[in-house]
């Protein structure tokens, strides 16, 4: 698939997205329910903004010596059996896994969610050689059988789709009988996917937090597929993205209590598994071969520059369900595998301006993100950045925000100015009032009154209720 | 252990070292003393009885049944759980502290005489215990260390620790003695590195397990049960 989704403008996405009222009713209640989840987590712990203090300082420290934990973690992977790949491109990372894979004879692979998989596309690649490669994420698996769907979200990839649709995928694809009760359709993709993962020849995972003094890949989970994927097949990969490490244990364990608390407020996932080499001698199951592939694909052009701690990222996706942006336009019109407020600072550095640049205007730079972020990324500010960066490129912003601002600023820029305009609204508006809504707006309202209605403006004004309610409360 | 290959290293990380901005890290970096600590504090000074009352809340948080026992009464309330999911087939661990715990009678006689098949993992036989743990209705493990916090069992597989015990099975059942509980994820991750620093290496699969599988994957509904177990049981066994 690649991080770039879909062909069409952003504009175009922007507008497919608005208009899909369940996905923006799912967006919504989601976004609600995960972020809830997050603030009661860090409510209990008491002192969570230590906690992030401290996660921003392991994060920085490890960025800094990056070189020097990459090194120690290889060793030691080596050292427990496992064979090592540093890959610069996407294309040399798929041409290693796909050697791997063609050497075990291998024509089933199971594999559990991974983001750095999606962006370099290596299910594509796999399938070239002929290889049958299976999502077993639960969302990630209703995506695959739904002709390869884009993800929408990173943590909860199949958001965007209700459960009858996710049921007729079912019925129409693979000839699924029963209701659209979640559990029966789980218990559906148990069935399906544990003969998958009896088949397989190989499990491919992603990587949370690979561990520097051990050698270890750790995998967070709730379903149990990443350790489906690690027990069964004979052969096991991991591809991480080359900042998604940590020192030892001791750091991984304050990262891992981060990370699920602050993507769906659960003290830990059902599963954390973390994978040193191959099975060892005397074990039963488990790989009998263990490959780790480190991947670049641009991270390094990050490195050294203002945006570094982009890299910091522990992919939860708070920012995600707290921005007011992503809750209206949703994650496919982002046009990349990374959405919400990450995926704006993320993308155009990982996939170019020329794809991206507008996403860093998808913000109301209202910092919720920063506010939300488990390892205090600024997140707000890196996307002020690319701004200044695309303008001293382009000369001039992508989006209409210029002129709208212009107009802004204008009307609010002197008290007069705003007076006037404030006390004008409600008559200048009252040819478009229906019931107190405006359905059909005019200039600036067009965007949003086509897909709703703007309330319309009060008779009576803040300002002038304000002075009033004083003159009645002296009074008394 | 042979040692694995290892491919690209030198170009690979001299190109990351240049994009810092500076050579390639040759000598030992050394960790900094954090600023911060706030994991230390988590459930500090608690006693071993305040940290079974944590955990057996947090057990029901996570949809997970939390019985607590004396050493006697422990065959006994594993049978009824044994039996509660339906009985059938077991799968265990090779593991010293079924016989230590008083169990062996109940694996070799008393499930057996209910119908009940028992499979202990038994290295010799490779592939087929997973076959047998496939089929499987109820696994049993012990817990190596317990995490109150997260309402959390650790297993240190390998050997006669087989993975797919606490997977594969329809059910799943831990024991965990009393003095095994910690209050968090901290106590685990740093015996590790202690271990690690000591030269004694980690088990090849560390498993943390809070309760049964479960996903939040259609709109947003917990659904309970996809690939591992579908419905988990504690029980914890006073040992002192």
């Amino acid at each position: 698939m690649g991080m770039k989704i879909g062909t069409a403008a952003f504009k175009e996405r922007v507008d497919q997205g608005l208009s899909d009222s369940f996905m923006r009713g799912a967006v919504s209640a989601a976004q609600g329910r995960l972020r809830d989840g997050r603030l009661n987590a860090a409510e209990e712990l008491g002192n969570w903004e230590d906690w992030r203090s401290h996660g921003e300082e392991i994060r920085k420290h490890t960025l800094e010596h990056l070189d020097y934990y990459l090194e120690m973690l290889v060793d030691n992977v080596s050292k427990r059996g496992g064979h090592v790949f540093f890959a610069q491109t996407a294309e040399e990372a798929n041409e290693y896994i796909t050697n791997v894979v063609k050497k075990k004879g291998a024509k089933k692979i199971v594999k559990s969610k991974s983001m750095v998989t999606e962006e370099i596309s290596m299910n594509e690649a796999l399938e070239k050689i002929g290889c049958d490669v299976v999502e077993s994420d639960l969302g990630e698996w209703i995506l695959q059988v739904d002709d390869h769907d884009p993800p929408s979200h990173i943590v909860a990839p199949a958001l965007h789709k209700n459960k009858e649709q996710i049921r007729d995928v079912f019925r129409d694809k693979l000839g699924y009988k029963n209701s659209e009760k979640p559990e029966e359709l789980a218990l559906f993709a148990r069935e399906q996917l544990r003969e998958e993962f009896l088949a397989a020849e190989v499990g491919i995972t992603g990587c949370n937090f690979a561990i520097a003094d051990s050698g270890t890949v750790t995998l967070v989970t709730n379903e149990g597929n990443a350790r489906m994927a690690t027990t069964l097949p004979k052969t096991q990969i991991t591809v991480m993205g080359m900042e998604r490490i940590v020192p030892s244990w001791e750091e991984m364990e304050v990262l891992v209590s981060l990370l699920t608390r602050a993507a769906v407020g659960q003290k830990l996932t059902s599963y954390i598994t973390a994978l040193t080499g191959p099975k060892g001698e005397g074990d039963v199951d488990g790989p009998e071969e263990f490959h780790l592939v480190v991947v670049d694909n641009g991270r390094s052009k990050i490195l050294g520059t203002e945006f570094q701690e982009a890299l910091h990222c522990i992919r939860c996706a708070a920012c995600i369900n707290v921005c007011p942006v992503y809750r209206h336009v949703g994650g496919h019109s982002y046009g990349s595998i990374y959405p919400g407020p990450i995926g704006a600072v993320l993308s155009p550095l990982l996939g170019g301006y020329d794809d991206y640049k507008e996403l860093p205007y998808a913000s109301t730079l209202c910092a919720a993100c920063t506010e939300a972020c488990p390892v205090k990324i600024p997140l707000h500010e890196l996307l002020i950045k690319h701004r200044q960066k695309i303008v001293e490129k382009e000369g001039k912003a992508p989006v209409f925000e210029s002129l709208s601002m212009k107009a802004f600023r204008m009307g609010t820029a002197s008290p007069t100015m705003y007076n006037i305009g404030s006390k004008l609204a409600p008559k200048m508006m009252k040819p478009f009032v229906k019931e107190d809504k405006i359905a059909n707006g005019p200039g600036p309202l067009k965007n949003w009154t086509s897909i709703r209605d703007f309330p319309a403006p009060s008779n009576e004004r803040f300002r002038d209720w304000f002075k009033n309610r004083e003159k009645e409360e002296s009074k008394s | 252990m042979i040692k694995g290959t290892v491919t690209n290293k030198d170009s690979f990380l001299n190109h990351v070292a240049k994009s810092l901005g500076r050579p390639r890290t040759s000598t030992r970096i050394e960790k900094p003393v954090w600023k911060y600590s706030p994991q230390q504090e988590v459930f500090k000074g608690y006693s071993q009885d305040e940290l079974v009352k944590v955990l057996k809340l947090q057990g029901e948080r996570i949809h997970t049944d939390v019985i607590e026992t004396l050493v006697k009464d422990l065959p006994r309330a594993l049978e009824n759980v044994v039996m509660g999911y339906g009985g059938d087939s077991v799968v265990t661990w090779a593991d010293p502290r079924f016989e230590e715990f008083g169990l062996t009678m109940l694996l070799n006689e008393g499930l057996p005489s209910k119908q009940v098949d028992v499979h202990v993992w038994d290295t010799e036989l490779g592939d087929k215990n997973t076959e047998i743990a496939e089929r499987a209705n109820v696994g049993i493990t012990f817990s190596d260390t317990t995490l109150a916090e997260s309402g959390t069992v650790v297993l240190f597989n390998g050997k006669g620790k087989g993975r797919a015990v606490s997977l594969l099975p329809a059910t799943y059942i831990a024991i965990i003695p009393k003095s095994t509980i910690v209050p968090r994820m901290t106590q685990v991750a740093e015996k590790v590195h202690r271990d690690n620093q000591n030269g004694e290496q980690v088990a090849s699969c560390v498993n943390f397990i809070s309760g049964p599988s479960n996903s939040a994957d259609i709109e947003m509904n917990l659904i309970v049960g996809v690939h591992g177990p579908i419905k988990a049981t504690y029980i914890i066994v006073n040992d002192k």
